[in-house]
């Protein structure tokens, strides 16, 4: 709740900064002249700053909420306690009542504990020490030094002179103490609004754990090798579905014969998401690379067959005509019309096809791999490698990201005619 | 025989969920060769219908195209089409595409270029020829698609509305070159227009088409082609009978378009 007020509040306070007092100065540029913006969908273009200070944000709620060591402290959210703190208790036995102290030492949970010194005091509760780790919470034996213990019938009574009962709760210092049901008190140290790194890790952790790992490797296997052969997989498999869904495509549009004996298969192949079926090409082909393979295959051959059959389809029939008339064969009108026609489209389908490829064989190495992108987030998790998991998501996404990128080039650069006809 | 035979045609097009429609009834043309034929009628007449049979692209239910002698049975590069637009191929850049007739037949590059050249020049692209089509503007593309047509050396030229989509004033200046090219090629000429100024400036012949079922309702010799070739086209439409035969045909057609509307009505 907390976190997302915060980023609704920078959202609210860029924008404001940026559009009223920053721009304000600026000379009019062209969209700034058009009267009418709202609607027109080429008046709207991503703001680069909005962009910039939505990304920083991010990073900044991540280093706030974790304690990052890249932020100034002061923009730390309040951590974890840490530290020795005291809390008092009272005791009842045989109708007498005494009171000590309790002094805990919070520490981080990678480092041993000094346990220090303490005065026992008088009275027949004596004082105690104890450790608890950070985010932690632990039983104190408050009794086992005081002259009267629990098998003596001693019961603790109050914590900080609040009367509590076992089950119950009361606030101290720094944290809460819970009595349990055979009235031992559990302290356990205010948590802060940070979040444990076994839960979300800070940025430094994950960037040091990818440097660790691109240069030690993880279960045998460099990052390159694992972020490699995820990638030779969809390459793989994107490319013998684009081999044989391309021509099967084409011929769907060019044949009624093909059409009438493909399109059941297609239009029902089609609604199953590749992740369906993982189980069944696992049973068939094992979770070695040949399975995968295969799963990635089927999960580009429908769409590049779909694509390749609705861009000859897609073909405006004045064009065929017009070849025709010019003296064109079938095979030229193949080769210089409807080829090139069905590009654009070919194009559209080739970039959902690696999308919806590389998301399938993440899913395909959560579920059983030996090596791969998947396999060491799903390793990771296994271990609780929080760290690890991030990055590899990080690294999931970016892949993903630099595909798309690569596939909009490509087809900038080589369907310059696209939407152009 | 030379020419254009068009002798008794009829078509019917059967519907997808029953009925037919009769979209050309007992339809007879003669074209002599170098003819200038300018095809008017209300929408739905049956013109689009009849250029496609000529162009082999439809077979009729009945009757039957000879040109020079032989049958028509299919699409052939003697016959060249100009469509009212998107037939041009935009993967193509101008120069690709006014050369794509010979390329097809495997001719070089250094016996079709000059002439393909020398087309870009007349039609005004001479500076556009390596840009893509989709550059273009719309009157522009259109000289690209006539080019294209003309580079093919068809002998017979068919065109749909090949101006519809201009503006006045660059359809005035296409019809003046659609004119010179004509007068200069002796190409036979078939062109469906919806411009009635058009049909009779463009038309050395000009046939008025009645629909349901689309046939010949009249047809008229005019002199204003000839005209057109040396003197400007505004000065022909001031020709006396350029109005009066403007005025005559437009009744014709109004009578006719009433008369459909009349019926559909009844009809409801
Ligand atoms: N493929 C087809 N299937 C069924 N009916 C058709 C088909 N093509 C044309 N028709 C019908 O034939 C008749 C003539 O159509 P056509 O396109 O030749 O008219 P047109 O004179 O070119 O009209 P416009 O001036 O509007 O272009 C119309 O009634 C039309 O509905
Ligand atoms: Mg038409």
């Amino acid at each position: 709740m907390i976190p997302f007020l915060i980023y609704a509040a920078i959202f609210i306070a860029s924008f404001v900064l940026v559009k009223k007092v920053l721009r304000r100065a600026r000379p009019q540029d062209f969209t700034s002249l058009k009267t009418v913006t709202f609607g027109d969908e080429s008046a709207v273009v991503s703001d680069r700053t909005a962009s910039v200070v939505s990304i920083a944000t991010i990073f900044l709620l991540w280093g706030m909420f974790t304690g990052s060591t890249l932020l100034p402290s002061f923009l730390h959210a309040p951590g974890p306690f840490e530290g020795t703190t005291q809390f008092d208790y009272t005791v009842e036995a045989g109708g007498q009542r005494d009171s000590a102290t309790v002094t805990v030492v919070v520490h981080p949970i990678d480092r041993d504990p000094v346990l220090p010194e303490v005065d026992p005091g008088d009275g027949f509760a004596k004082n105690d020490a104890a450790a608890v780790g950070r985010w932690r919470s632990g039983l104190i034996r408050v009794d086992t030094n005081d002259e009267i213990g629990r098998d003596g019938g001693a019961v603790v009574v109050a914590i900080d002179g609040q009367p509590i009962a076992p089950g119950e709760r009361v606030r101290v210092a720094d944290g809460t103490v819970t009595l349990s049901d055979r009235g031992t008190p559990n302290f356990a140290p205010s948590k802060g609004w940070q979040m444990e790194p076994i839960w979300l890790p800070p940025p430094e952790a994950v960037a040091s754990r990818l440097m660790e790992i691109a240069s030690e490797g993880f279960r045998g296997a460099t990052l390159a090798e694992h972020l490699g052969l995820s990638l030779f997989r969809v390459l793989v498999g994107f490319a013998l579905g684009a081999l044989i869904g391309i021509p099967l495509g084409y011929a769907m549009g060019l044949s009624n014969w093909f059409r009438g004996w493909f399109d059941p298969i297609v239009e029902f192949m089609r609604p199953v998401p590749p992740l369906a079926l993982i189980p069944l090409v696992i049973i068939w082909a094992g979770i070695g690379e040949a399975g995968k393979i295969i799963l990635l295959f089927l999960a580009a051959l429908w769409i590049m067959a779909i694509a390749a059959r609705s861009g000859v389809s897609g073909v405006r029939i004045s064009k065929v005509h017009a070849a025709y008339s010019l003296g064109a064969s079938k095979w030229q009108i193949m080769r210089h019309v409807i080829i090139p026609n069905s590009l654009p489209d070919i194009f559209t389908g080739a970039r959902v096809a690696m999308g919806v490829c590389w998301g399938t064989v993440v899913a395909a190495e959560l579920v059983a791999a030996e090596a791969g992108a998947g396999m060491m987030i799903m390793v990771a998790s296994k271990f609780q490698n929080t760290d690890i998991v991030l990055m590899g998501i990080i690294l999931i996404g970016v892949i993903g990201f630099a595909i798309d990128m690569l596939m909009r080039w490509a087809e900038r650069v080589m369907v310059p005619w696209k939407g152009k006809g | 025989m030379t020419g254009l035979a068009i002798e008794n045609l009829s078509m019917r097009f059967d519907l997808p969920h029953g009925g037919s429609v009769q979209a050309l009834k007992d339809v007879t043309l003669n074209l002599a060769e170098g003819e200038l034929l300018s095809v008017l009628g209300p929408s739905g007449c049956g013109k689009t219908t009849l250029l496609n049979i000529v162009a082999g692209f439809l077979a009729p239910t009945q009757g039957q195209i000879t040109m020079n002698g032989h049958r028509v049975t299919g699409p052939d590069a003697e016959r060249g089409m100009v469509f009212q637009q998107g037939a041009l191929f935009e993967w193509m850049n101008v120069r690709d595409n006014v050369s794509f007739g010979p390329r097809m037949a495997g001719r070089k590059a250094s016996d079709y270029g000059p002439n393909v050249d020398h087309l870009l020049d007349v039609v005004g692209l001479r500076d556009f020829k390596d840009k893509a089509v989709y550059e273009l503007s719309g009157g522009m593309q259109q000289r690209v698609a006539l080019a294209r047509c003309l580079a093919n050396d068809p002998d017979v030229i068919l065109m749909d509305e090949p101006l519809g989509a201009l503006d006045a004033l660059t359809r005035e200046k296409m019809q003046g070159l659609v004119l010179k090219l004509w007068k200069e090629t002796g190409k036979t000429i078939i062109l469906i227009t919806h411009s009635v100024e058009e049909a009779l400036l463009l038309g050395e012949r000009l046939v008025v088409m009645a629909p349901r079922p689309g046939r010949i309702h009249r047809e008229y010799r005019l002199p204003f082609a000839e005209m057109g070739v040396n003197a400007d086209l505004r000065e022909v439409k001031k020709h006396p009978d350029f109005a009066k035969t403007r005025e005559e045909i437009l009744s014709m057609i109004w009578d006719m378009e009433e008369e459909i509307m009349g019926r559909t009505e009844v009809a409801q």
